[in-house]
């Protein structure tokens, strides 16, 4: 820092490089020596999974440049043509100019092609990149305060990253997309009392009518897309200005960060990382094809390929969809289709229950400490639980998503698939809950273990009476810290509910509930104890071995 | 980390307690406290760092992955002039590919992991690796600050009056509510009414039934036992503009059946020598149901695997669909063609709030 210091008053008293002018007139204009005051030499932690979220913001960029280019050829038009492009199997067939231009981009446009690719990979990569980041800070508490305005930004993105993907694949009406927009309609038809009238918004009359490319063109290139980088950046100020969370270890603490400056490690490293995401995109664009509208043909309501399935971030919702009973209340002159509306409902409250969890974690924990020191997800084994528990819904959905696929390939009847995934929706997640929690226990009497007695070398050493020992290794000190950094916060108390002298006290139900929770998360069968200073002092002061 | 100071370690693990562990910055551990953070490690230099020659050599090599990348480029443009759209090639593994899809992938992958690599190979090995601290704040502002902030709030409240003119706030709340309306109601031309729209199909009485294919109305003897055939109402055309929505309900798939085998009086009635006519449209979201088996009269949606027993009323026997495939009531004509007695009876496709 005191170098760089030097460096520029030296040449402040000598002649303005031109640059340094440049700098200095924004500087007059915008602050621009400020802003670098804290952002410049801004430290950033080093860890492997700090990267995930840049692979989000590089595939997002890439989503945007590519997308502007495909907005060049592409007409977001239902208007219908005669195909007589190169691709001879559509010849003659009647098309719309969507499809007709998406099959131009394809097979005309020269490098068109790859663009399209790059693009639909970029989206798949894109979400997730976006849940695998997500999963990354929820198992490492990264979401606490001061951290949780940025963990609702970060899921508000990926919720609207999948509407915005479903748009996306819907413009080229496709036979596939198709049938995707024919079920949206179907879902929208199933809200009670509006439905019908919104689907005739939607669609500008009957299925599917002559609108919804370009309704679904303005909200994939400007609506979602603004919302998003507006969510973005916000995002990204609040990383900067809340300063990256970190690991424990030697020198880090609650109150410092440790690692390598912006400018110029970051900028060098994470701008490359721009460029390596790019390039695995553009050789996976090169070789793996993506979408090939071409051999699913125009959309026609009254035809279907059969294994038809949605993007994969869309699988769980269709798993939703598709083991959900056809429950139907006809009363009164009206229709409730619970077997489809229920679904819908669900599927937001899938993805609100991990939204939430912050707000709830904090209120039964009671803990309002912020929080810069990332957690071992062993060290709070329900969270790692609910967590685990989380994501075994969402594949047991994924699995119900793809149930023909499934059937075929592993030849067993749709039934079957169906039948499990209904218990498994419900049984599943709590299977997973608990033997999760029980491999973080075990997971922390493995670290006691460890810091009372040592790492276990392999050796086996003979002592002179004959006996066998294996020779376990001191951890060091910087270990020993890690495995005994982490606070063990005791569980909310009510006390007595009967005071001396025997009056009941009032204790509100809500209050009781929260003490239930909160012993559930802290309370003994929850958390093993740290080893203390005196037990480790009594086994190391002894001689040696136990 | 070293192969002998493990060994070291190991032969007499007795005098190794912890604290003389804390080589560097050991100064920071709390004093007899074995867990104590030891403080900020010791930075240890890499190899380019003291000597010039590997310096020298990262350097080549990085210089190497940018002029790597220049060379991407210009295989790009080069790619992109020398190969025609059009043009298909052999390669292994991936089978027939689009020769200018492929070269200008791979060529803009060289060009974008050129630099990729390059400048991370830079950060890692030419750029100070040295770890150092910096402190965090709290956001919260002092107490001072917040005290002096919210007696500006005070002040500014007090100044405009906000709550004790009763009338301006309820008046302005008002206003601000009733406003977004108009952005409601402009929305309104976005599609008509529902009406009865979904309660109404192109087939009515007398219409034929004509096979998409040939465009011919079908006859009886065109349909033998077991064989599924689809149909489309006589004078609905591909050309006319709302084809789309009228084929999105009019889509009516032809079975026929042992008479014997409809179980079904009412399916039984409005069937012609065991020809039954459905409609293809899912009655759970729309798709076109279309997977016949014919041994047991069951047709399957592909979508969500919604299944019907066409031998029993296309009720549903699984899936997720919540009411069955509605039945078109069919007959003969004059000249032996196949022709609709009248509209569906009840809507098609997915159900609705109105449908009752």
């Amino acid at each position: 820092m005191s170098t760089s210091t030097e460096t520029s008053t030296t040449t402040r008293r000598g002649p303005k490089h031109p640059g340094q002018r440049v700098a200095e007139w924004a500087d007059s204009r915008v602050g621009l020596y400020k802003l670098g005051k804290s952002n410049l030499r801004k430290i950033f932690p080093d860890h492997w999974s700090f990267m995930l979220g840049e692979v989000c913001l590089y595939s997002f960029t890439i989503l945007i440049l590519t997308g502007v280019y495909l907005t060049l050829f592409f007409h977001p038009s239902m208007n219908e043509v005669v195909y007589n492009g190169p691709y001879a199997p559509l010849q003659g067939v009647r098309m719309s100019d969507a499809y007709a231009s998406t099959m131009h981009i394809s097979f005309e446009v020269r490098g068109g092609l790859l663009i399209r690719q790059i693009h639909h990979w970029s989206a798949l990569i894109f979400i997730a990149g976006m849940i695998v980041h997500m999963m990354r800070v929820f198992f490492t508490g990264a979401f606490r305060k001061p951290r949780e305005l940025n963990w609702l930004f970060g899921w508000t993105l990926l919720f609207i990253g999948m509407f915005e993907g479903f748009t996306g694949y819907s413009l080229p009406d496709d036979l596939l997309s198709g049938t995707g927009v024919r079920f949206t309609e179907g879902a929208v038809l199933s809200t009670p009392i509006v439905g019908t009238y919104l689907s005739m918004f939607l669609f500008g009359g009957e299925f599917p009518g002559h609108n919804f490319v370009p309704i679904f063109y303005s909200v994939h290139i400007l609506l979602l897309p603004g919302i998003m980088a507006g969510l973005l950046v916000a995002h990204l100020i609040l990383v900067f200005y809340h300063k990256h969370t970190q690991f424990p270890g030697a020198g880090k603490t609650e109150k410092n960060v440790v690692g390598m400056p912006f400018f110029p490690i970051y900028t060098a490293k994470a701008g490359g990382f721009f460029f390596l995401v790019f390039g695995v995109i553009a050789a996976i664009a090169a070789i793996a094809t993506i979408n090939p509208i071409w051999t699913m043909g125009p959309y026609r309501p009254d035809q279907v390929s059969t294994g038809a399935q949605p993007d994969w971030y869309m699988g769980f919702s269709e798993g939703l969809i598709r083991v959900m009973p056809g429950w139907e209340i006809n009363a009164w002159g009206h229709t409730l289709v619970l077997g489809v509306f229920i679904p819908l409902m669900v599927f937001p409250v899938v993805l609100a229950a991990i939204a939430v969890y912050p707000f709830i974690e904090s209120w039964v924990t009671g803990d309002k400490s912020e929080h810069h020191l990332l957690d071992r997800p062993r060290n709070r084994p329900v969270r790692t639980g609910f967590g685990v528990a989380w994501l075994t819904l969402y594949f047991t959905l994924l699995i119900g998503g793809g149930n023909d696929l499934w059937a075929t390939h592993f030849h067993l009847s749709i039934e079957t698939i169906t039948w499990s995934v209904r218990v498994g929706f419900f049984v599943l997640p709590a299977l997973a809950y608990f033997a999760t929690k029980r491999i973080c226990l075990g997971l922390q009497r493995r670290d006691r273990e460890k810091v009372l007695h040592g790492r276990e070398t392999g050796i086996i050493k003979r002592l002179p009476h004959g006996e066998f020992i294996e020779v376990h290794e001191p951890l060091d000190q910087e270990q020993l810290h890690v495995l005994t950094a982490h606070p063990q916060p005791q569980p909310l108390e009510i006390g007595p509910e009967v005071d001396e002298n025997g009056v009941e006290r009032k204790v509100n139900p809500v209050t009781k509930v929260r003490a239930r929770l909160s012993r559930n998360f802290y309370g003994e069968h929850s958390q093993i104890p740290k080893p203390t200073v005196e037990e480790y002092d009594e086994i190391t002061s002894g001689h040696g071995h136990h | 980390m070293s192969e002998t100071g493990s060994h070291n370690d190991m032969a007499e693990p007795e005098e190794h307690l912890p604290a003389t562990h804390g080589a560097h910055g050991a100064e920071a551990a709390v004093p007899g406290d074995p867990f104590a953070n030891p403080g900020h490690p010791e930075h240890e230099y890499r190899r380019q760092d003291i000597d010039e020659k590997a310096a020298k050599h990262s350097e080549r090599v990085v210089a190497g992955l940018f002029t790597l990348s220049m060379l991407g480029t210009l295989a790009f443009i080069t790619s992109f002039v020398i190969f025609p759209v059009d043009k298909y090639v052999y390669i292994f593994p991936l089978g027939h590919v689009s020769a200018l899809n492929f070269s200008l992938g791979i060529s803009l992958a060289v060009a974008l992991l050129g630099i990729g690599t390059g400048a991370v190979h830079w950060a890692r090995t030419l750029m100070s690796d040295e770890e150092m601290p910096d402190d965090r704040h709290q956001a919260d502002a002092d107490d001072e600050l917040r005290a002096n902030i919210e007696a500006q709030w005070k002040q500014g409240a007090k100044e405009s009056a906000f709550g004790r003119r009763k009338l301006v706030r309820t008046t302005m709340l008002g206003a601000l509510t009733l406003v977004p309306l108009s952005a409601v109601v402009i929305l309104r031309d976005l599609g008509p009414m529902p009406q009865d729209k979904l309660r109404h199909t192109a087939w009515a009485k007398g219409k034929a039934l004509i096979n998409p294919n040939t465009n011919k109305p079908l006859r009886p003897e065109d349909i033998p036992v077991g064989s599924l055939t689809f149909a489309q109402p006589e004078g609905l055309n591909e050309e006319d503009e709302d084809f789309q929505q009228q084929i999105a309900k009019a889509a009516l798939m032809v079975v026929r059946l042992k008479p014997e085998d409809i179980k079904d009086k009412k399916e039984l009635d409005w069937s012609h020598q065991g020809i039954v006519a459905f409609s293809k449209i899912c009655t759970h979201v729309g798709c076109p149901v279309s997977l016949y088996e014919q041994q047991t009269h069951h047709v399957l949606c592909p979508c969500h695997q919604s299944t019907f027993d066409l031998s029993d009323g296309a009720r549903v026997i699984f899936g997720p669909a919540g009411h069955r495939l509605p039945q078109l009531r069919i007959s003969v004509n004059g000249e032996g063609n196949l022709v609709a007695m009248s509209d569906f009876e009840v809507p098609v496709g997915p159900a609705f709030w109105e449908r009752g």
